[in-house]
């Protein structure tokens, strides 16, 4: 008997909690690091890009209204589904970055301590961040954390697993939605994690996954109104990286330059302060 | 008919300062001969030329930078927080007893009633001084890790609305984190800024610390393009915070920007009404509207709306607008004639643009640059006058039905810099205070600021914070904390 002819995945787009291929119709192949054919990715437009910020706005009202322990609860189960489809992740991350199997368990491994780990901060960010503010007369003034929007994030080249994580919890545990592009060369890994996200009661448009060029993609992203912030962590060229931030500064879009290589390192609040807002409202107090 | 109430002038007495005829630029600690032009700064009440100020050239810049990095690696950097937190002490206290030279000195150079100058500009300033000047020795316990870092040299450009203050929220963090600074005060208020430079002279700051380059637009993007600078903190309006993004863009310059706004004053039908309108009044006809966080659009609940307008026409019938120095004022000059022509333009599109324009009747003097309290009824959403920094006494009056309709038409704006709400109801404020895109919600009152209290915006409004714990953060290495 033949051994069975195994079935293929199509690797797609995630927009709005949905998986369409991209709208231009094109694809890319990925190799792996020796150059052996993987899969063919769907190469992003501009247009599947504006679909994306769409859908990320839409989602935004109802995912920054989630209660903090709701958000919480959804990224522990984003870790939850992750480590029932370890072995995938193993393989996919090993053929994508070239790693042995057990250096990609590490990464795997580590990409879902990420979540558990950001998952614990949902409810705590704004007794940690926020404050109340001894003002010199009769009001009760405080300061809190908000999201500060639609995100854009472009997530590190290198690793496809462990930094995107690292640069994706940041930002939607605070109550941001997002636009991520995944590394150009190493997409497939992130459209797996798009597959756990769609099955974690992340609500559709919180996150938002396109693949392709950073070159082509990228500029949209940082010249786009209503994207409030962008991660600029895996646009390695620097003077594209200079061309995202004169764009982004169209409507005064917070920009995170790239800092680390290093997603193994205790990853601190930094990330997540980066795309929060502070909200200080005044009361005067009186009989 | 009552005849209206007479007021005696009372006038403060300017012979307090003492205004040199010209100033140099303040570079390491002392008064220095720019390289590049001068620049006349008036009295905006009288027209008449206070002084006349050096215009720093990109040579000038260049010393200050190198001045202020000098002071940063020699001195400053090692300097313990300690110390670092008595010279703030320091200036805080010369700032309080040298206030009403300051004061008079502010309203005459920007043209604001002596009252607001003396009662809000010069305290808050001593206040912000001394509410860092604490922070300076206890950076490890502001919740940025255990040993923030400064920046280096901190570039700062300010804006001409409330000169001194500005100069406060920009200087006093960053010398209480650790950074030196080199600070260009606006072209048209330069002066409180040069006896601030005394101060730090008084207060024995090492020279280099701080640094003060008077000069227009064109010194201000000298500063801020300027390599040696490590980061780089500007107010004033949103299309130049954007060009400054795109000058720092490509470097390792921070960048904080504090920017336009277009706050809505939102009155629902259970608020207070009299306190309301006090609100209102203070919201945009304080300092002659000229505040980023101006409550400008007054949103109110179609119910009330006939009654609360007319009210705030008597309350404004009663202001009293003229000589910045005299007690009485409650308006003052308009800072420039450039900016009481973008007044007069904004206004005229209102005209043209069908809504009903409303002033207060008052004599204007016949000399400097004034505007009357104005309010435009019958205005929507898509009219320029609700839409665009008008940065005048010019109120937009538009109404809405529900409170989500008040919240849509809050935030349907590229800016988020305040927002009011006034309302008798404890549940409606929070809900209110939560759902609208602001970095400074005020409840049942409006423009109130304290150095403890974080103050900036959302979206185009610009990033970061000044003021309290928060504050510090635009002045440490916080990227990887």
């Amino acid at each position: 008997m033949a051994a069975r002819l195994e079935v293929r995945k199509t690797y797609k787009l995630y927009i709005g909690g949905a998986f369409p291929r991209s709208e231009s119709g094109r694809s890319y192949e990925v190799a792996d690091t020796k150059g052996r054919f993987l899969a063919n990715a769907a190469l992003a437009s501009r247009k599947d890009a504006r679909d994306a910020v769409v859908a990320a706005r839409k989602a935004f009202g109802g995912w920054t209204k989630a209660t903090a322990y709701n958000r919480g609860q959804i990224l522990y189960r984003v870790a939850e589904v992750m480590e029932g489809r370890r072995a995938q992740f193993v393989d996919e991350v090993a053929a994508a970055e070239g790693l042995t199997a057990r250096r990609a368990e590490a990464a795997v491994e580590a990409a879902i301590d990420r979540w558990v780990w950001y998952a614990g901060w949902a409810d705590k960010l704004p007794q940690v961040l926020g404050s109340t503010n001894p003002v010199a007369g009769p009001y009760y003034n405080f300061s809190v954390p908000e999201p500060t929007g639609v995100v854009a994030v472009v997530a590190p080249q290198e690793s496809s697993l462990l930094g995107l994580v690292s640069v994706l919890a940041p930002v939607i545990v605070s109550g941001n939605t997002t636009v991520v592009l995944a590394s150009e060369n190493r997409p497939l890994p992130a459209f797996t994690l798009s597959e756990v996200l769609a099955t974690s009661d992340v609500p559709g448009g919180v996150v938002n996954l396109l693949t392709g060029r950073v070159a082509e993609v990228a500029p949209w992203l940082a010249s786009h109104m209503d994207v409030n912030a962008i991660d600029l962590a895996g646009a390695d060229d620097a003077a594209l990286r200079t061309e995202l931030e004169i764009a982004a500064a169209d409507n005064v879009k917070r920009v995170r330059r790239p800092d680390t290589d290093d997603w193994t390192a205790d990853p601190g609040l930094a990330r997540i302060r980066s795309f929060l807002e502070t909200k200080t409202v005044w009361h005067p107090i009186g009989v | 008919m009552p005849t209206p109430f007479e007021y005696a002038p009372a006038p403060e007495s300017r012979s307090v300062v003492d205004i040199a005829p010209s100033y140099g630029l303040f570079i390491d600690g002392e008064f220095v001969d720019g390289t590049g032009g001068a620049i006349k700064s008036i009295n905006p009440a009288t027209e008449e030329v206070l002084s006349e100020v050096a215009e720093a050239s990109d040579a000038d810049v260049d010393r200050a930078v190198k001045a202020a990095r000098r002071a940063y690696t020699r001195v400053w950097s090692k300097t313990s927080g300690k110390d670092r937190a008595k010279y703030l002490f320091r200036i805080a206290r010369l700032v309080q007893e040298r206030s009403r030279e300051l004061a008079v000195l502010e309203s005459l150079d920007n043209g604001k009633p002596i009252k607001e100058s003396r009662d809000v500009d010069i305290p808050l300033v001593a206040a912000h001084f001394f509410y860092y000047a604490g922070w300076a020795d206890k950076l490890e316990h502001a919740g940025f890790g255990p040993d923030p870092r400064p920046l280096g040299v901190a570039g700062q450009v300010i804006p001409w609305n409330f000169p001194l203050l500005m100069l406060a929220w920009k200087i006093a963090p960053a010398l209480a984190a650790g950074n030196t600074v080199v600070l260009k005060p606006a072209e048209t208020t330069p002066l409180t800024a040069l006896l601030f430079a005394e101060i730090c002279q008084q207060a024995d700051l090492p020279p280099g610390v701080v640094n003060i380059v008077t000069g227009a637009g064109e010194t201000g993007r000298a500063l801020v393009s300027h390599p040696g600078v490590d980061k780089v903190a500007f107010t004033g309006s949103t299309e130049v915070g954007k060009a400054i993004a795109r000058a720092v863009a490509g470097t390792d310059k921070r960048l904080t920007l504090e920017l336009g706004g277009k706050a809505a004053n939102i009155v629902f039908d259970d608020a207070p009404i009299d306190q309301a309108v006090e609100g209102i009044v203070q919201g945009i006809f304080f300092n002659q509207g000229h505040v980023c966080c101006a409550g400008s659009r007054l949103l109110v609940q179609e119910s009330i709306a006939d009654e609360l307008v007319a009210r705030l026409k008597r309350r404004l019938s009663t202001l009293r607008l003229g000589d910045p120095l005299d007690k009485n004022t409650d308006i003052g000059a308009i800072n420039s004639l450039e900016q009481l022509e973008r007044i007069r333009h904004l206004a005229g599109v209102g005209d043209d643009e069908g809504a009903e324009r409303w002033t207060a009747e008052c004599d204007l003097p016949a000399k400097g640059y004034w505007f009357a309290p104005t309010v435009f009824t019958g205005v929507s959403q898509a009219h320029r006058i609700a839409r665009e920094e008008i940065f005048g006494p010019v109120l937009s009056v538009l109404t809405f039905r529900t409170p989500s309709e008040a919240v849509e038409k809050a935030n349907n704006t590229p800016y988020g810099l305040s927002a009011g709400i006034w309302t008798d109801k404890g549940s409606r404020i929070l809900k209110m205070a939560d759902q609208l895109r602001a970095g400074v919600v005020w409840a049942n009152t409006f423009n109130r600021f304290d150095p403890t209290s974080p103050f900036g915006g959302y979206k185009e409004s610009g990033y970061g914070r000044e003021g309290g714990r928060h504050g510090l953060a635009a002045y440490l290495d916080v990227t990887g904390a």
